[in-house]
């Protein structure tokens, strides 16, 4: 009962904040806080009243709603949904937090966009029916695209138009997917069209199937983004205000990837498995490539845009490397990316909002004026780089190991993301901390320095004690392993 | 008891906690007794426990916690504590808290004390891990941590851009040997199923016959994790630049206790290299090629420092040498005399070099032995125990071993010992062609300012552990004392050599003659005959052979111009993302078709008139001839 409450909850925060603009910015930001604390003890009650049931499904909610079509509104909550909306919550709080000087301008319809984008992630992790998933997905762009385009950077028309029209193009394609898919398996599906459980299984074989499965795995790909549908990324998130770039990287990367891992691998376990090769290639094109080009960049928000390639890359690679080692090491992969590149994100918008530049030939130097926020930005590229003891480590190296076991090639070709990040990792820190002091400007305040805080806390904990994520995502991810074995 | 071990590295990691998260307002004072009393109490820890093991040499293992549990893939935060391993943790916390009590007075001052401090006892508390870890993962843990702490300290005055380079290299050069490594534990869980070291080596050693393919690759990856952190062939080029950092911390973790990591790793996991005997043959080979080319190096440096970094180079060349003909034991007694006489090296190096106002060149330093009495005899003690002068120093007695036990290692073992020999009389006319130069012969800059205590008491202390830490394991011929080889045993388990008293006191002889034909040399060259050097470098060749030898053997040159540059040059040009281009020309593609279609729409009737004409002609057309 309580699943469509967690999406109507930051949708009705979004437009409560928005109406009370006139009371001013803080009050904006209490409503937005407010409701995101509030779905997250909706999320929490649910999962602690939840009973592990079969096939780790901890609740469902499934009600008629165009029955003449065969359309439900049907929610369910698993392991691998839970994890992604705690980190939906929480980096969305954060977000909020770090974004609290930032925006200035319009802020109740800011925070109404926001909130309608993660009231879109949340309902996007949830759904069950296809035409349901669709519409979700649709309600998260939105409202991104006009972050991106309103509060955006120089250049930020282009870039919501780009990021628009690709995410737009591939969710074209799962439309005709999903419509194609309920009308071929209606004879098997009955009345529940497009309902999950009813077309698992029977999924068309043959060049229709392959297309159907292709239709999907685009629009996702676009999403994580695979290489060489990226390029909407580097833009959008670098145009986007601090707020808009953490939901980004943090959390519609992974619908991307959570898309793959509950509907494109699952619906059709076959072609997925001999379109493995070629998917772990473009994991594997995605950690080099992006790690390059990230490498070469001169603008700060472009650079660590540019590592997220290459750290989606290593998410590809897991989930078509199939296995439970990979695909643990695929959803703590997504959570510390979250963290990490969210925090990178919000150290490099609050270097731009004190300094107002964000190209790497005008920093350097930060240390001597900004300890504080340089720390932070070290220990978060430090993860970003895969350094033991913090959670991306864990993530990249399970998915090389199951990896591993499944394609050797790919892993140890992989495993020279490794050398890459580094270099990466290190210039940022170099062009921007490091070096003769260029800028300089107040360090982060108390309120930043608790919202890095809780990143590096949750990065440590996954570094050093990843398991209960691991209890947690394990039997959605048998769920997911088990239907696509050959 | 066994608690305590897994205990000690707790204690750098509180300090680093506390310095980290508020070592500004800690106060000088403070931060030097946090940073120094948290390595000092670890260190008392390691010797109660020393006291402790000796009675009861039993291995103790303790498990924290398991790391994680994904599909049989369990590896622990679960520590060891045996022989080997107790000897790396007393040579981590004794020196370490040396170093870290000269560092006190050494870095006073310095903007950066509390950071200082903080990375000193993190990489304090990695390297404990390092070698106290039982699973294969946590000790990547560690290696990984020290890597990052010494990329902190090289880079520790990141004003200068050049230091950050360094700091980079050094973190990249060694981080292309960890991912060798990685993808080795990769293959190892993959084929063995586990990742606790002890059970890797049985399950090595039940599972793979000597030379199975697996086994070599699996050791040839270890091998490349090991090359880069110790510095060798071919991946040692980060070690000299690795100078930029403060010289305690040279000594510290590019001396004594980081770069022998790749020692311990060959050594913890030798069960592996004894089933891949072409790779423990390239062990060896490398270390013989790194030895000597290092050393032709530091006998062309002008800098103090950069001649004390290849000597640690060619020093470790020695060690891998004999993991290379399989005397594990001696390895870690070179390892341990190596500690003792290069920290103390590097601590005297600091104080010349820190009085003379950052004067790096030797050439431009001479006559300090009246000037810096103390300094001065510690120097002397570490370049004599670096030459391994016989009987007396410490140095003679590891070394000496390193080369007996290469001699009885058959015809390949012959040719490694003969690189020893060649390498023994060029450490002993390198190092002592600093000592006379620095200390002998005019002043040339005038020092300025005394010693404190802090620094004194660590000179003096390593000063006698380089003199008599050798003790500990001497030949037949001289009291016959194998304490060090016995107390390792269980560890490298094995037939002992074949005895041979006569033999090895020849060889001994002979090797310690080299060593003083070396010092000899470096006199008659720097003292009695100054012009001597000049002459020969007068001829072309002499002087192009001076030039590659002191820039590394032109590595960096090649690698710059092979991998670097293109790499970089590929980066820059293609950084606005070629894949885009396909996207833009998509884009503008449309543009131009809206831009060809919206001319047509004209607004002019006649157009449309003329168009619809045209088009009625050719359907009427198209359907009566079809």
């Amino acid at each position: 009962m309580m699943l469509p409450w967690l999406i109507l909850v930051p949708l009705m925060g979004g437009a409560l904040a928005w109406a009370v603009q006139r009371a001013g910015g803080t009050a904006v930001r209490g409503v937005a806080l407010a409701a995101l604390a509030v779905d997250l003890a909706l999320v929490l009650a649910v999962w602690s009243k939840a009973l592990p049931a079969a096939g780790g499904w901890l609740a469902d909610f499934a009600r008629p709603w165009i029955p003449s079509l065969g359309i439900g509104l049907h929610l369910g909550l698993d392991g691998l949904s839970l994890v992604l909306i705690l980190l939906t919550l929480v980096l969305g709080i954060l977000a909020v937090g770090a974004s609290w000087t930032e925006i200035g301008d319009r802020v109740g319809f800011f925070h109404f966009n926001l909130l309608w984008t993660l009231g879109g992630i949340v309902g996007v992790f949830l759904a069950l029916d296809l035409v349901l998933f669709f519409l979700l997905w649709e309600l998260m762009l939105v409202p991104m695209f006009f972050l991106i385009a309103l509060w955006g950077h120089e250049d930020r028309m282009r870039a919501a138009i780009k990021f628009f029209l690709f995410t737009q193009g591939g969710g074209l394609l799962m439309l005709v997917a999903i419509l194609a898919l309920g009308v071929l398996a209606a004879p098997s599906a009955g009345l529940r069209r497009f309902d999950y459980f009813a077309l698992i299984g029977h999924a068309p074989g043959g060049v229709t199937g392959w297309l159907l499965m292709l239709g999907f795995f685009l629009a996702f790909a676009v999403k994580l983004p695979a290489v060489p549908l990226h390029t909407w990324l580097p833009d959008a998130h670098t145009e986007a205000p601090t707020a808009g770039s953490v939901v980004l990287a943090g959390l519609l990367l992974k619908t991307g990837a959570y898309g793959l891992l509950r509907f494109a691998v699952p619906l059709f376990p076959a072609q997925s498995h001999a379109f493995a090769p070629v998917a772990m290639a473009l994991g594997v094109a995605g950690i080099l490539y992006g790690g390059m080009l990230a490498f070469a960049q001169d603008d700060a928000k472009r650079l660590v845009a540019y590592t997220s390639v290459s750290h989606l890359g290593f998410v590809l690679l897991g989930i078509y490397a199939d296995n439970r080692l990979a695909l643990q090491g695929v959803v703590m992969q997504m959570l510390a990316h979250g963290l990490s590149t969210g925090g990178l994100f919000m150290v490099v918008g609050a270097v731009q909002e004190r300094l107002h530049t964000r190209d790497l030939d005008r920093l350097g130097g930060l240390w001597a004026s900004m300890p504080r926020l340089s720390a932070a930005g070290l220990v978060l590229a430090l993860a970003s780089l895969g350094l033991p003891g913090l959670g991306n480590f864990v993530g990249e190296f399970l998915v090389l190991l199951g990896s591993w076991a499944a394609a050797p090639a790919f892993a140890a070709i992989g495993a020279l993301g490794l050398v890459v990040s580094v270099v990466y990792a290190l210039t940022l820190v170099q062009r921007t901390f490091h070096g003769p002091a260029r800028a300089a400007a107040a360090d982060f305040s108390f309120g930043h320095l608790a919202v890095m805080a809780v990143m590096v806390a949750g990065l440590v904990w996954f570094g050093l004690y990843p398991q209960p994520v691991f209890d947690l995502a394990g039997p959605s991810l048998g769920a997911v392993a088990g239907t696509a074995a050959p | 008891m066994g608690v305590l071990a897994a205990l000690i590295p707790v204690l750098p990691l509180l300090g680093f906690l506390m310095l980290f998260l508020a070592g500004a307002r800690l106060g000088a004072r403070g931060i030097a007794v946090v940073g120094v009393g948290s390595v000092g109490i670890a260190a008392g820890m390691a010797l109660g426990l020393t006291a402790w093991f000796l009675a009861s040499p039993v291995p103790v293992e303790v498990s924290a916690w398991t790391w994680m549990t994904v599909d049989g893939f369990a590896p622990r935060i679960g520590f060891r504590l045996d022989a080997l391993s107790l000897i790396m943790v007393l040579v981590v916390t004794v020196i370490g808290v040396l170093i870290h009590l000269y560092s006190a007075e050494f870095m006073a001052g310095d903007e950066g004390y509390a950071r200082y401090f903080a990375s000193m006892n993190l990489f304090v508390a990695a390297m404990l891990v390092l070698v106290l870890a039982a699973d294969l993962l946590l000790l990547y843990l560690g290696w990984e941590g020290v890597g990052l702490c010494s990329y902190l300290l090289i880079g520790f005055w990141y004003r200068d851009p050049a230091n950050g380079r360094a700091a980079r290299k050094a973190f990249i050069v060694t981080r292309i040997g960890d991912t060798a490594f990685a993808i080795g534990l990769l293959l190892l869980f993959t084929h063995l199923d586990t990742t606790d070291i002890q059970a890797l080596m049985g399950r090595a050693q039940g599972q793979w016959p000597a030379g199975a393919p697996l086994a070599v690759a699996a050791a040839a990856l270890l091998l490349g994790g090991a090359i880069g952190k110790s510095a060798q062939l071919p991946l040692q080029t980060w070690l000299p630049d690795a100078m930029a950092g403060p010289t305690p911390v040279s000594a510290l973790i590019h001396a004594a206790t980081m770069v022998t990591a790749g020692i311990y790793l060959i050594a913890r996991t030798h069960a592996l290299f004894d089933l891949a005997p072409a790779v423990r043959d390239a062990v060896g080979a490398i270390g013989a090629a790194t030895l000597v080319l290092a050393a032709f190096s530091a006998l062309s440096q002008t800098d103090l420092k950069r001649i004390l970094a290849y000597s640690t180079i060619s020093q470790i060349g020695y060690m891998v040498l004999a993991l290379g003909v399989g005397a594990w034991a001696s390895a870690i007694f070179h390892l341990m005399t190596h500690a003792f006489f290069k920290a103390l090296l590097f601590l005297a190096a600091g104080v010349v070099i820190q009085r003379l106002h950052e004067e790096h060149d030797i050439f431009r330093m001479g006559g300090l032995r009246q000037r810096l009495p103390l300094v001065f005899w510690a120097f002397l003690i570490g370049a004599s125990s670096l030459a391994a002068l016989p009987l007396v120093t410490a140095g003679f007695y590891s070394k000496d071993l390193i080369l007996w036990r290469a001699w009885s290692a058959g015809p390949f073992g012959r040719a490694l010992w003969a690189a020893g020999i060649l390498g023994t009389f060029l450490t002993g006319l390198y190092i002592f062609r600093a000592v006379f130069v620095v200390f002998l012969g005019p002043v040339r800059t005038p020092p300025r300012g005394g010693i404190g205590p802090a620094v004194a008491v660590p000179l003096v202390v390593l000063s006698v552990l380089a003199l008599i830490g050798g003790f500990v394991e001497t030949p037949d011929f001289f009291g016959g004392v194998p304490a060090l080889t016995d107390f390792l045993a269980p560890v490298f388990p094995g037939p002992p050599p074949p005895g041979d008293p006569g033999g090895e006191a020849a060889a001994s002889i002979f090797a310690a003659l080299v060593a003083l034909a070396g010092v000899f040399a470096a006199y008659v060259a720097y003292c009695r005959r100054p012009a001597m050097v000049a002459t020969i470098l007068r001829h072309p060749a002499a002087e192009a052979m001076r030039r590659c030898w002191a820039a590394g053997w032109g590595f960096d040159w090649l690698y710059d111009r092979l991998l670097v540059r293109p790499l970089v040059a590929t980066a820059r040009a293609g950084r606005a993302d070629v894949i885009d281009a396909g996207f833009d020309a998509l884009a503008a593609f449309c543009r131009q078709s809206h831009a060809m279609l919206s001319r047509w729409q004209t607004g002019q009737v006649r157009w449309y008139a003329a168009w619809i004409g045209a088009g009625t002609i050719l359907t009427v057309a198209i359907s009566v001839l079809a």
